[in-house]
């Protein structure tokens, strides 16, 4: 029997509110094993770990039970503060009476009663707990980012900038991502590409970065400090190494029925083609659904033109394997499909555009040169409408319930540009809410009111007609109660935002979780906000949720600093709480090989001395370096030799018998 | 008799990994998501932790209704371990049905880490449906009960 402390934490009054904390100390008293039961407002705070700290070295405990907040919470703090009291850390066992009791139950009998059931479970189980001893593990001092848009370059930039290694992987032929296609970034209106093509050079030209284009992550085995991941890079058919990037073999290319995809489809582009001007790695790409060569054998005019011989029709993806120490995930986001949304008239009018669309239509190096003319006829409207929210804030189901954040400023912007650039243009905006906190983004939106003079009406907009080439908007106007129609030339879209294709896919390679939005999940919402629950798992930019360029930037220099504090480190301890396996009681089936899904068992014939006779049996062990502490293994194994340290059958039986006495 | 089935109150133990259902079960709490206060959680690492003798052992020890909650599938946090413990359960429930245990008093749910309403709904539901089954008398060995 050990010597137990319990420790009942008030939290304030987020526990104390309706658990009598008094009463549960008083009852866990008289619990077997227990020598001393306390109360106190804050456990975590210093002074309630210091009251942990003298409890255990006065009355000689070997375990300690905290009735606090959720183990994923403070379980870190009272182990540190038991490893200062001298004591294992893992002899501390934490009762959850706040998030899964004093919370969710308004009755204060029935909290109190259930924070004294979750109490007695605590101390069955640390009757039963064991000193347990982190091992080592050695960390490689190589990470790999994953996405090459801004988020990625910052991320990878900051990482290299410390000296470490850095991988980037991005799908696409270059890097540069979103950022790359818009045109002027709010609020300062400063040219997106003028801030974004220095980075990516700087990214390209640095000594410790590696950029992998093209190709996409395959496979991820391993752990925090030590991931092994297959790269798959696509046949590009153009070779890298001996390409110039002279651009001769787009121009050539007689196959012009590609959509392109950098300029939203707005325009049509070669089989063999560079994305854009400043793409990096300035190096063409072969589209295998367009190129002639490729489908019917005939052409190869590529090939001809190319005076360093660098197309390669017989180039197959291939896999590279690399280890690493930390990942970022930075794999952004995409427009959502407007298919659900057939009363804007997307998809039968060429003159309702999204806004990524418009980006490129203003944009000097765009399908227009710059020129703000509507796809249909290439003629210059002069009433444009903005429709905000599509998709965003939806709850109905067609769309996304959560606000895209970005869109109220973008359209800010690209109104401001349009009266800008083409005084003559009315600008209709529609919106159900303006949102613009940011430094200096309020203003920038009252500029578009008040000295660009566009118009913003509250209301939604409920149908979209094409009556002899005018776009009839009927909408409502919220603020003077009445329905309006405006006629429109070009009507733009503020489509909500949604992670990349993809994301999905990934996280389940990573094991890293979403939310039900796809975004990736966070370790802590305020607490650790860039990191991933999955150790070793960063993450950077609109993969986790909506946000814009200097946010995005922020948080890449944050998902930076956190893997640089990682790669500092020669070696992480490995969590102690992994499977072992009692070598008596294995009969060596290979039941639990079977079930790992980490490879971390292993067997050997191994001598055993039974009743005076020397016998050799086939018996497993587990590599702790290797498991993950799953516990697959412990219920396949048909012995009962498997069992998982801090989790141990007898521990969990005992939790069982505790609730259900 | 009549006032003790009024009164009955389940017990109700809930296995939940680490990794989402745990932390769905605190994400109902940060949102003050209520649901009745039979419901004990016990935290494993993973929905393949839970042996089929801990379900059993509840049953045994007089708990009315055993939930076992998990990441969903392909999303488990050790890659296949809820797809094992899917199988199990699947096989356990099998033989409590042929116990004539009340396939009811038995579930396995996939709540994520983000899915605190969910996991508050459906301990809801769960308790609403044990206090309807009634008390567990098939398989609580009286024993226990000193």
């Amino acid at each position: 029997m050990q010597r137990i402390g319990v420790f009942v934490c008030w939290c304030g009054t987020n526990i104390a509110g309706t658990v009598d904390v008094e009463k549960v100390a008083q009852a866990l008293s008289h619990e077997p094993g227990v020598v001393c039961s306390y109360n106190y407002q804050y456990m975590c705070s210093e002074s309630g770990q210091q009251l942990i700290v003298n409890s255990v070295k006065e009355h000689k405990l070997d375990g300690v039970v905290v009735c606090s907040c959720s183990p994923r919470m403070h379980e870190a703090t009272f182990r540190k503060a038991a490893a200062v009291a001298g004591i294992n850390p893992y002899m501390v066992e934490i009762a959850n009476i706040r998030e899964q009791c004093s919370w969710i139950h308004k009755d204060m009998g029935d909290a109190t009663l259930k924070a004294i059931i979750l109490g007695r479970a605590a101390i069955a189980k640390v009757n039963l707990n064991a000193p347990l001893y982190p091992g080592e593990s050695p960390v490689v001092k190589r990470a790999l980012v994953i996405g090459g848009g801004i988020a990625g370059i910052q991320t990878a930039l900051d990482i290299a900038d410390a000296g470490y290694e850095v991988d980037i992987v991005e799908k696409t032929p270059t890097i540069g991502g979103r950022m790359a296609q818009i045109d002027k970034t709010f609020p300062t209106l400063d040219c997106s590409a003028c801030i974004l093509t220095p980075k990516m050079v700087d990214a390209a030209q640095h000594e410790k970065i590696n950029i992998m284009t093209y190709s996409e992550v395959e496979n991820v085995k391993g752990f925090v400090g030590n991931f092994t991941v297959d790269i798959r890079r696509k046949a590009r058919h153009v070779r890298e190494d001996l390409c110039t990037g002279c651009g001769l073999c787009t121009e050539k290319c007689p196959s012009r029925k590609g959509s392109d995809e950098f300029n939203m489809g707005l325009k049509k582009r070669g089989a063999i083609y560079i994305p854009f001007a400043q793409a990096i790695p300035k190096v063409p790409v072969i589209d295998e659904t367009q190129c002639i060569k490729l489908k019917t054998g005939k052409c190869g005019l590529c090939e001809k033109v190319c005076g360093v011989k660098a197309i390669d029709f017989a180039q197959k993806d291939s896999i590279e394997t690399r280890q690493y120490g930390a990942i970022v995930v930075a794999t952004g986001f995409k427009p959502i499909s407007l298919e659900n949304f057939d009363e804007y008239a997307y998809s039968r009018c060429p003159d309702v555009i999204t806004s990524l669309e418009f980006e490129r239509i203003t944009n000097a190096a765009g399908p227009t040169g710059g020129k703000l003319l509507r796809p249909s006829d290439n003629a210059h409207p002069h009433t444009v409408v903005f429709i905000q929210c599509v998709g965003s804030r939806d709850t109905s189901g067609c769309g996304k319930p959560y606000c895209s954040k970005i869109c109220c400023m973008y359209t800010a912007k690209h109104a401001m540009l349009t009266r800008e650039k083409y005084p003559d243009t009315d600008v209709y905006v529609f919106y159900i809410d303006v949102r613009t906190p940011g430094k200096g983004f309020d203003e920038f939106q009252r500029r578009a009111v008040e000295e660009y003079g566009v118009h913003y009406i509250k209301g939604m907009v409920g149908k979209i007609h094409d009556v002899d080439g005018k776009l009839l908007v009927d909408a409502s106007d919220l603020i003077n109660d009445e329905k309006i129609c405006v006629a429109a030339d070009m009507v733009v879209l503020a489509t909500a935002i949604e992670p990349s294709d993809g994301a999905r896919a990934l996280a389940t390679k990573l094991t890293a979780s979403m939310d039900t939005n796809d975004f990736f999940t966070e370790a802590h919402a305020k607490l650790r906000p860039v990191e991933s629950p999955t150790a070793g798992v960063f993450l950077s930019g609109t993969c986790q949720g909506p946000r814009d360029i200097p946010e995005t930037v922020a948080q890449a220099g944050a998902a930076a600093a956190k893997v640089i504090g990682l790669l500092a480190k020669d070696k992480l301890t490995t969590d102690p709480c992994v499977a072992i396996s009692d070598e008596m009681l294995c009969n060596g089936c290979s039941c639990c090989e079977k079930v790992c899904p980490y490879g971390a068992i292993t067997y050997s014939n191994k001598e055993f001395r039974i009743a005076g006779k020397i016998e050799t049996r086939r018996v497993a062990s587990v590599n702790p370096a290797v498991c993950h502490g799953c516990g697959a293994c412990t219920v396949a194994c048909p012995s009962g030799a498997m069992n998982l340290n801090g989790f141990s059958n007898k521990q969990i039986m005992a939790e069982v018998d505790a609730i259900c006495k | 008799m009549q006032v003790n089935e009024k009164n009955f109150q389940p017990k109700i133990v809930a296995f939940c990994c680490n990794w989402c259902s745990y932390a769905g079960a605190d994400l109902a709490g940060t949102g003050r998501l209520n649901y009745p206060a039979n419901v004990k959680v016990i935290r494993v690492p993973c929905s393949c932790r839970v042996n089929p003798m801990f379900i059993l052992r509840a049953f045994q020890k007089g708990a009315d209704g055993v939930i076992i909650a998990g990441c969903h599938p392909g999303d488990c946090h050790y890659s296949t371990g809820n797809y094992y413990a899917r199988r199990r359960m699947t096989l356990l429930f099998s033989m409590l049905d042929y116990l004539g245990i009340e396939r009811e008093r038995t579930r396995v749910e996939w709540i994520s880490a983000a899915e605190g309403a969910k996991f508050a709904a459906t301990m809801n539901e769960f308790v609403a449906q044990i206090t309807e089954l009634g008390e567990n008398k098939r398989l609580e060995d009286l024993r226990c009960k000193k």
